[in-house]
């Protein structure tokens, strides 16, 4: 399906101004389904994807996709931690990122007011993005990256600031759009989340992947303490 | 005081009676500088774009410069623009001095700074809040500058508006290259140089009365305008 995968990072690191923000990582991704990434607040979880998607600088190491990474890029979209609203109508949010590959206006606007639809967003069409509620904003920008039929889409903490109602529906739209051949990498806190979508799970701890692997191992024999204690809730050193 | 009352008083019946020659007067200001608005804009703006998305050597530098211009003495840009006009100077043979033209082309220079520093400052911050995401879909410059334009537009709007105020009050740069003409280049505040110099202080305030009262109406109609287009948005 996705000519992007299997993903090899090879020591990648992402720095800033000389401090390691994420990295050496070393990890290969074969895309199938959900990735999990899990770790505590600061362990470099949206750095991790951030410097996957290429929205943070490479400074060490390497990153290869199965095809040029031009046009992996492309095929990629992002969902942030904050979402970013353009100072737009909802309507018009939506429609932007085909608006911007060149798709007719009228066909665009067909095709927001549809994913508005299936996001719950359908009765705000008209709406400025910018005033809609945190957990609004979410849903819009998880619509929006969805929108131009990403291979891979990358989420951060896409449900942090919603209700349970709302996480379910969100979490409906992320599987069916595993089923359709998607391949999704998302960090969360939340370990409910974590079980019922995860295939795969990366955990982080200071900024390096401590242990990777198929979600059913990770959840059933973990093999570091440290994730063990993550698991359980402890805190985590 | 008397000359005050007596400036309104002759301002009111200017007005009211649609005086001729202060309705010719007025509509070349206005054509004048609006003209030099809409050069200055469409040269203004997406240079600040450009300025706030991409990263080029001397970004910080021509930013700097720009901020610099925004001070820039008028009556030195009349000269310049002069000099450049003059018959002997390098652009002589096209005629313009002492045409509406060569008031047009003496405020673009003087506004166009204004704006772009204006214009610059708000599209920077939106920048900011959009780079993230832009960046991740992928956008080319060109669409990057006209989102960012078209997004920030009301408050380019606003540095639009700073622009047409500083070139319809302006008199030093376009009395220099304009030469204040009667039914040719005379202009509001030129005219109202001229009647102060005269001393006849009570139709030079006619003037400069009739000179707020349009940059007001303007600014409130341009105001209103946007008002519409947004309504109920904040
Ligand atoms: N732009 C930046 N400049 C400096 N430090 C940064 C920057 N971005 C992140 N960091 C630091 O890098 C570390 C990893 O941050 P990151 O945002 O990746 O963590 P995270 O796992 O996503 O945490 P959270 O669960 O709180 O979202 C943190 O210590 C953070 O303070
Ligand atoms: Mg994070």
């Amino acid at each position: 399906m996705s000519a992007l995968f299997p993903v090899v990072l090879d020591s990648a690191e992402t720095a800033r101004r000389g401090q390691v923000l994420a990295g050496p990582v070393n990890l290969t991704l074969d895309g199938q389904g959900i990735c999990v990434v899990l770790g505590p607040n600061g362990a470099g979880k949206t750095s991790l994807l951030r410097l996957m998607h290429g929205a943070a600088r490479l400074t060490a190491g390497s990153i290869r996709w199965s095809c040029p990474t031009p046009q992996a890029r492309r095929a990629q979209a992002f969902v942030f931690q904050r979402p970013v609203m353009l100072r737009r109508t909802v309507l018009e949010n939506l429609a932007y990122p085909l608006r911007i590959r060149g798709v007719r206006r009228r066909e665009a606007m067909q095709r927001a007011a549809d994913w508005a639809g299936r996001v719950g967003l359908g009765g705000m069409l008209d709406r400025q993005a910018p005033v809609l509620s945190g957990g609004e904003q979410q849903k819009l920008a998880l619509a929006r990256a969805l929108i131009a039929e990403p291979a891979l889409l990358f989420l951060d903490e896409p449900c942090a600031s919603l209700d349970g109602r709302a996480m379910r529906e969100i979490e409906e739209i992320l599987l069916a759009a595993r089923a359709a051949g998607t391949s999704l990498i998302l960090s969360t806190h939340d370990m409910g989340q974590a079980r019922r979508l995860a295939d795969e799970v990366v955990f982080m701890l200071h900024g390096k992947v401590h242990e990777a692997g198929p979600a059913h191992d990770f959840f059933n024999q973990t093999a570091t303490p440290e994730a063990r204690a993550f698991l359980h809730g402890d805190i985590v050193e | 005081m008397v000359d005050l009352w007596s400036g309104l008083v002759q301002a009111f019946w200017l007005v009211v009676t649609f005086n001729s020659e202060l309705v010719e007067i007025a509509l070349r200001s206005l054509r004048v500088s609006f003209t030099a608005l809409l050069v200055a804009s469409l040269i203004a703006m997406p240079l600040a774009a450009i300025l706030a998305v991409k990263r080029f050597r001397w970004r910080r530098v021509v930013i700097a410069v720009l901020n610099a211009l925004m001070g820039l003495p008028p009556v030195v840009v009349g000269l310049v623009v002069y000099v450049l006009l003059s018959r002997s100077g390098p652009l002589g043979v096209l005629g313009l001095l002492f045409t509406p033209t060569a008031m047009v082309i003496a405020q673009v220079i003087i506004i166009v700074p204004l704006i772009a520093s204006i214009a610059h400052q708000s599209l920077r911050d939106l920048w900011q809040e959009y780079h993230d995401l832009l960046i991740s879909m992928n956008v080319t410059q060109m669409q990057k500058v006209t989102t960012l334009l078209w997004d920030a537009r009301r408050a380019l709007l606003t540095a639009a508006l700073a622009g047409f105020g500083r070139a319809i009050g302006e008199v030093g740069a376009i009395m220099i290259v304009g030469g204040n003409i009667d039914h040719a280049t005379r202009v509001l505040t030129t005219a109202i140089a001229l009647e102060t110099g005269k001393g006849d202080f009570a139709l030079a305030l006619a003037l400069g009365f009739v000179l707020i009262a349009l940059a007001i109406s303007v600014s409130l109609a341009i105001h209103w305008l946007s008002r519409t287009e947004r309504e109920g948005s904040w």
